[in-house]
């Protein structure tokens, strides 16, 4: 009723000769029915347009030139300099880097660990719903707020971590200076993205494997399949779709890592800890450089791009699932 | 299933809690020793030989916060924002996603395409257009600016979730609804609005935690202190007080004390809205 079965007229919009046409004219309530839609649609979207639409589009546009920042001044049209920059860019290079290192060690972990939780969580057993939550409770809190924790938890001289490490199980004979070099930074800040992300693919593990029809279970179990084979052979192919949703979701995370860097190490010591995104806000917000920060982030939409759409090829391809 | 081994099954159950608790210990000591350390005396706390809790707690870091660096300031602009920022947006985006869950219009496929790409595009790409345009619209150093790009920003997750949930309520309650004549607003307003609580309960939520934590723009648009929302003031004056570790996480932990008493009361839809998402798409 709502959604009219008249098909051939719908898309016509207000043009006079279709409504003339003897086939089939668009009733008044029809008409009505379009305006409606727009009238819903129209707050909304304007200001979608405006403030997201609009920019995506800018984006690139402005990272084709040398922007001035002044207000009202020329900009120089450059072209693509902007991306040569970048390829010329040791710095850009190893953001690059960086960042692909930081998501290789986030993506796996959490969703072995996210599954490995939920796994252990599906199952009937006392204080379910209290355990699901705690491990919940990094996802909720703010970046800013876990990010200074994991600062001053890898702090040098009188740090959790450290104190014990060093002094308590004697693991390190020095007290670590973590957030002083390349790559044990980079591993603090992964350890702290995957500490924080957890519990998001555990939940959306945990709401899968219920899906699972008990029956398929029950059916192993009496041709004798034990727990692990259970899971690799009713489970793991069950919850597939999923597997790929929270993969590709976990992949663009990783690529977007943002505050925690800026937080924790801020790009240092000296550019050895920046990630894209970092770079660009340096460039664009502390060089005011808005053409070559735009192209960085150009950049990163494009790999993210790539990325998502060849999981999803990766993902489908397997017959039977989906 | 089969019988006797129960007590190989209570051994498992052992080992399942064992494991469960071991991560629960993980995912607790960063929050336990920050609100631990927040109750720490200044001069203790980059102390050695290190103490995990205080051993002369005081809660004067908070009252320092709350008194000396204008956090009630902070506390209400991140509220002002958050609450008019989830009004706004859960509002606009129900309308929206009532159009593209009930009606036929010529746009239609392409308009809803345009917000689903959106959904994909990292929210950093358009820091600097925004920037600008915000600058254009005059909106820099206010809380409007706030406002406006955190609503904006939020449409096309919020659209996405609640036109499948419009999508699952039967037509033919709408029907009846067109037959004694009433007008789309309020079949809306009426029947859309009140069937569909448990999915404006969810967008409403993410999108209040969304804008109270959210840092990048607020930082990147904000100068003026008196402006300053929580993550930023938090963030900032961490930088100014290098060492003041107490101060900075009773701040934090005023911060987030909003958001943990909203995920305890609204456990249900956090999770639901999670999983939902996930498990249909």
């Amino acid at each position: 009723m709502l959604r009219t079965r008249s098909t051939a007229s719908s898309s016509s919009g207000s043009s006079g000769a279709r409504v003339a046409s003897p086939r089939r004219p668009l009733s008044s309530r029809r008409r009505r029915e379009v305006r409606d839609a727009y009238l819903f649609l129209a707050p909304g979207f304007l200001l979608f347009a405006l403030t997201i639409l609009y920019p995506i589009v800018r984006a690139f546009q402005i990272s084709l030139f040398h922007w001035a920042i002044v207000p009202g001044a020329a900009s120089a049209f450059v072209g693509l300099a902007n991306y040569a920059h970048a390829l010329h860019d040791p710095v850009f290079w190893r953001a690059l880097g960086n960042t692909g290192f930081y998501m290789a060690i986030t993506v796996p972990t959490q969703m072995a660990l996210g599954l490995a939780a939920a796994v252990l969580l599906d199952a009937r057993m006392p204080a379910r719903g209290l355990y699901r939550t705690l491990y919940y409770l990094p996802v909720v809190t703010s970046w800013v707020v876990v990010s200074l924790v994991f600062r001053y938890l890898f702090i040098t001289d009188g740090g959790l971590v450290n104190w014990v490490l060093h002094d308590n199980l004697h693991l390190i004979s020095y007290d670590v200076n973590w957030l002083g070099a390349r790559w044990t930074a980079m591993i603090v800040l992964g350890i702290l993205g995957t500490w924080k992300g957890i519990g998001w693919s555990m939940v959306i593990f945990l709401a899968a494997l219920q899906g699972v029809p008990r029956v398929l279970h029950e059916a192993a179990a009496v041709d004798g399949a034990r727990a692990w084979a259970r899971f690799r052979a009713v489970s793991l192919p069950a919850i597939r779709p999923v597997v790929a949703f929270v993969t590709v979701i976990l992949v663009i995370g990783g690529f977007n890592v943002f505050i925690s860097v800026f937080l924790v190490t801020n790009g240092g010591p000296f550019d050895q800890t920046q990630v894209l995104l970092t770079y660009m806000y340096r460039e664009a917000f502390s060089f005011l450089d808005f053409g070559y920060g735009s192209a960085i982030s150009f950049i990163l939409t494009l790999i993210v791009f790539a990325l998502a759409l060849v999981q999803l090829r990766l993902f489908r391809r397997p017959a039977g699932s989906a | 299933m089969v019988v006797g081994n129960h007590r190989r099954r209570r051994a498992l159950l052992g080992v399942r809690m064992l494991l469960l608790t071991a991560g629960v210990v993980v995912m607790l000591v960063p929050f336990v020793y920050m609100l631990a350390t927040s109750f720490k005396p200044n001069t203790m706390v980059l102390e050695i030989p290190l103490q995990f809790f205080p051993r002369h707690p005081t809660a004067a870091n908070y009252v320092q916060a709350w008194t000396s660096n204008q956090f009630g300031r902070f506390f209400l602009n991140s509220l002002i924002v958050a609450v008019a920022t989830t009004t706004a947006a859960v509002l606009l985006s129900a309308m929206m996603a009532f159009a593209f869950a009930r009606f036929r219009f010529p746009g239609r496929g392409l308009l809803f395409g345009l917000v689903l790409i959106a959904l994909m595009v990292p929210t950093m790409m358009m820091l600097i257009p925004q920037f600008l345009l915000a600058r254009h619209l005059l909106l820099l150093n206010s809380l409007w600016g706030l406002i406006v790009f955190y609503t904006g920003g939020n449409l096309a997750l919020n659209t996405f979730l609640l036109r499948s949930f419009f999508q699952d309520i039967p037509v033919e309650l709408e029907e009846a609804m067109v037959v004694d004549g009433a007008s789309s607003w309020t079949r809306f307003w009426r029947l859309i609005l009140p069937l569909s609580r448990p999915g404006l309960a969810t967008a409403g939520i993410f999108t209040f935690l969304a804008s109270w934590d959210e840092f990048t723009w607020a930082l990147t648009i904000i100068n003026d202190p008196g402006k300053y929302t929580l993550p930023i003031a938090i963030a900032l004056f961490q930088g100014q007080h290098a060492t003041s570790w107490g101060l900075v996480f009773a701040a934090s932990a005023i911060a987030i004390a909003p958001v943990l008493i909203l995920f305890a009361i609204f456990q249900r839809q956090f999770v639901a809205g999670i999983a939902s998402g996930a498990v249909k798409a």
